[in-house]
């Protein structure tokens, strides 16, 4: 996917974000590390011109609570958490870039339970490619590849990766999708 | 395997099994340690202010010695990541009976620990314990060695004031010569780059400081006027036996050494900092404790946060 492909889709987030509400009862969104952070501020952007309404936002690193890095050689880096609204009541929207084994949603379910008990929480991926390992689901999704599981999939912010793009990766030789 | 869960590939490879001391560790390994503690601090913070990372790890508290902040400091962070805790005091245990170190932690280590914090009278003994164990050991306390999280908290509160230490002036006033607390902090302020300089009566003053790469100066206002940031140590007054004082009385050594409410008219730019427990009216006029320049209630909340980081970065991936 090229980065006009991906601006439409954050555009079409945007939209889809507010659909369901009136203007006082806004969503809050929160972004996850790393990219999801980025993919967030992209929405929250076309949300503001679109709209003129600032959303709440948040990040939220899932590291304390995932249940796969011991298997790891090295502990992973705790990156920032930073939630600076209620969560109680709220209806929350997580964002992430690819939606895979739904590992990390769920510790991102657990984590953001620890934080209050908001009225829902959606979620929002720009890849889902399949093989679940957890009965996951996302609510909004920019695009579905179905992959190999040998494959990998890469979403790219221009802030981290000097562009903005999607690619498929097969054992490490590039092609673009 | 499941790729979707790493986290960029910018991680710091973080080499370390044991928190012996700082002296092993290097100027980014410190400050790796600082800078994963400001993301531990936020958990605090927290409504609910727990999370589930060390669940499956059980950590042993292995104090001979007496101590309260560091102890409670310890517990707390391995509370607030979950571990399972058991706590040793020497006081209380078969060392009565004359069990040997070894012996203890032998007996222990086969209940299945996979961390010790450790705080004990003789210098090299966290050292010991490697040998003894496969767990990962912290030092908590060494004799006059090192007490290297007192150090990390240290340095992550003056970074909460100057988040850049090289260049700045910091002063370590009291009795050098019993405080583990210096030395570990003289090498990780060395190692952060600051300038370090302590200041104490002669008597007080051990022969290897200037070895360390620190300053000397016997004269408070000089050393006050110099520094950006000021630590005043406690004066350990269980460490000086009858006929061997070190200073004439209490009253003399406040005037000589003590920070007052004029040195803080007198200097209006340094931050107060101790380690704790405070002597009022000895180390720091009790006024100067409480004042809006002094840090040291902060130094302890930090002091979690930074016990957290070290204790997540320790706790390994690979060691099953």
């Amino acid at each position: 996917m090229s980065a006009e492909d991906l601006n439409r889709t954050y555009l079409r987030f945007a939209h889809q974000f507010l659909e369901p509400y009136d203007d006082s009862t806004l969503p809050a969104l929160i972004g996850m590390q790393t990219r999801g952070v980025y993919m967030g501020k992209r929405i929250l952007k076309h949300v503001e011109e679109e709209f003129g309404h600032k959303l709440d936002f948040g990040v939220l690193d899932v590291t304390f609570y995932r249940d796969d890095f011991r298997s790891k050689l090295k502990m992973p880096e705790v990156k920032v958490t930073e939630i600076p609204f209620d969560l109680y009541e709220r209806d929350i929207i997580l964002i992430d870039d690819v939606l895979y084994t739904g590992r990390t949603l769920r510790s991102a379910m657990d984590a953001i339970m620890d934080y209050g008990r908001p009225r829902s929480i959606k979620f929002c991926c720009m890849v889902d490619r399949g093989h679940r390992e957890l009965p996951m689901a996302a609510d909004y999704v920019g695009t579905t590849l179905p992959t190999h599981v040998q494959e990998e999939v890469r979403v790219k912010v221009k802030e981290l990766d000097e562009e903005d793009a999607v690619y498929v990766v097969q054992n490490s030789d590039e092609e673009e999708e | 395997m499941s790729k979707e869960l790493e986290l960029g590939n910018d991680d710091y490879d973080f080499p370390h099994k044991h928190l012996l001391g700082l002296t092993d560790y290097s100027g980014s390994d410190i400050q790796f340690i600082l800078d994963q503690a400001q993301n531990f601090r936020e958990i605090l913070d927290r409504p609910v202010p727990k999370v589930p990372t060390l669940r499956d790890k059980t950590i042993v508290n292995l104090f001979y010695e007496n101590s309260t902040r560091t102890r409670l400091s310890f517990e707390l962070a391995q509370k607030r990541m979950g571990a399972d805790v058991v706590n040793f005091s020497a006081s209380s245990s078969s060392v009565k009976k004359g069990e040997s170190l070894k012996d203890t932690i032998r007996n222990i280590s086969s209940m299945k620990i996979d961390m010790v914090v450790v705080r004990h009278e003789s210098p090299g003994v966290p050292h010991f314990l490697t040998r003894c164990v496969d767990a990962a050991i912290i030092n908590a306390g060494d004799g006059a060695h090192e007490h290297p999280t007192q150090a990390l908290l240290d340095l992550f509160s003056m970074q909460q004031i100057y988040p850049d230490l090289s260049g700045k002036h910091v002063a370590i006033i009291g009795d050098i010569a019993h405080s583990r607390v210096v030395r570990s902090n003289i090498i990780g302020l060395l190692k952060l780059g600051a300038d370090v300089t302590v200041c104490g009566p002669k008597t007080m003053m051990p022969a290897y400081v200037e070895e360390l790469g620190a300053n000397v100066s016997y004269n408070i206002d000089e050393t006050l006027a110099w520094c950006d940031i000021a630590m005043a140590l406690r004066i350990q007054l269980e460490r000086q036996d009858e006929g061997t004082e070190l200073f004439p009385s209490i009253r003399e050594y406040h005037q000589l050494f003590g920070i007052t409410m004029k040195h803080l008219e007198k200097y209006p730019d340094f931050t107060i900092m101790h380690p704790g427990p405070v002597n009022r009216g000895v180390e720091l006029e009790s006024r100067v404790a409480d004042s809006d320049r002094s840090i040291i209630l902060s130094q302890v909340t930090n002091g979690v946060a930074v016990r957290m980081a070290v204790l997540y970065l320790l706790s390994g991936g690979t060691r099953v």
